[in-house]
């Protein structure tokens, strides 16, 4: 089976049989979009909300939750999936380190997952499952044959979402 | 980005503030610390957990943010078994497995205090700038989600790593103390040139030349 990795601030597609992996999210999320039908999915590992701070016009769109979601969607619809039927489950967007700042940089986790679900809402995509918060790291497995995102932990457990 | 002078500069101001955290590492311990020459590198975000053992293997953070006239953050990471073996050298208590007490937390967090401020410090006197540190937090989890803290604030203008890396090694014990510094943007570490002397060359004037 092909196992996929998926870094800090990419996308990737896959059809099944394929694994798509983001180990060790911390304060990112891990974005998996699903074509159930055809077996198509897609993993995109976010590190922060909202391009329009970067201040820059030439970046990676990966890394923000407002453009990578929308690139996902563009790569599935070249693999072939049918973009209107696709489904999200999302995992990460821990707070590591409790740490209270003078402004909100410390709570990046929280804002990531805060703008991973208004995008996905904007786009009218159903959010079927989530495993989000807290303050530990996981390594997320999404399989493009069953369509489960396996959430893995140290000391936190195993879950399937 | 940056010249190569720049980046000796950078390193060499690293050097100084790794040099003074050495010295007080090596006071609390009252062991013998020896350290690497910083680096300043530039890589891939993913490819910076493989610096302390890959994205999922298991460490020990203890993180500060630095605000004032620069933003940045100091990360500490360590081995498990190196975590075990500063404790049995702080608290003389032997140790097996890292389900720390408050205590053994709270002496590992003043430990990184006591290097961090150390850092700080040195980096504050030779620049005269006014920088704060905060309270210390620790974290004993995936490397990848650890780093991932201070590289996402760097990802707002980067699409790459770019951190000042060292560590700090007691031989006798064959302890590792891996040290980060790593900005929020590419601007703190141009006022840490400015405020040396070695002009800081913008994307506009890619002719710069840096001079002390």
């Amino acid at each position: 089976m092909e196992i996929i990795r998926v870094g800090m601030g990419e996308y990737k597609t896959a059809k099944a049989p394929a694994l798509l992996v983001s180990f060790g999210l911390g304060s990112c999320v891990g974005v998996a979009l699903y074509d159930g039908a055809k077996k198509i999915g897609g993993l995109a590992h976010i590190m922060l909300p909202d391009s329009s701070l970067t201040g820059k016009r030439d970046f990676n769109p990966g890394k923000f939750a407002d453009t990578a979601i929308d690139y996902l969607i563009a790569e599935l619809r070249d693999k072939g999936a049918n973009t209107k039927k696709l489904v999200a489950k999302i995992a990460g967007g821990a707070q590591m380190f409790q740490l209270k700042s003078e402004n909100s940089v410390m709570m990046i986790g929280k804002r990531n997952v805060e703008a991973v679900r208004k995008k996905l809402n904007q786009l009218n995509i159903d959010l079927i499952a989530e495993d989000v918060e807290g303050n530990y790291g996981r390594t997320i497995e999404f399989c493009c044959e069953t369509g489960e995102l396996t959430v893995k932990t140290i000391g936190h457990g195993i879950k399937i979402l | 980005m940056f010249k190569e002078i720049e980046l000796d500069a950078l390193k060499e101001i690293g050097n100084i503030g790794a040099g003074n955290a050495a010295t007080a590492l090596s006071m609390l311990l009252s062991k013998r610390v020896e350290m690497r020459i910083p680096e300043v590198k530039v890589l891939p975000f993913d490819e910076v957990s493989r610096l302390v053992g890959g994205p999922e293997n298991m460490v020990t953070g203890i993180f500060f943010r630095i605000e004032g006239e620069l933003a940045f953050n100091i990360l500490f990471i360590m081995q498990p078994a190196d975590t075990l073996n500063l404790l049995k050298i702080m608290l003389r208590q032997e140790k097996t497995e890292l389900d720390l007490t408050a205590l053994e937390e709270s002496a590992l967090k003043e430990m990184g205090n006591i290097i961090a401020s150390a850092f700080v410090a040195a980096l504050a006197d030779f620049t005269r700038l006014s920088l704060r540190v905060s309270v210390p937090c620790l974290a004993i989890d995936m490397a990848g989600a650890i780093l991932s803290v201070p590289l996402s604030l760097y990802g707002y203008i980067g699409d790459t790593a770019f951190l000042l890396e060292t560590e700090f090694e007691e031989g006798l014990d064959d302890i590792k103390v891996h040290f980060f510094l790593i900005p929020d943007d590419d601007n703190a570490f141009k006022v840490l040139l400015n405020t040396i002397g070695v002009r800081a060359s913008d994307g506009n004037n890619s002719s710069g030349d840096g001079r002390i």
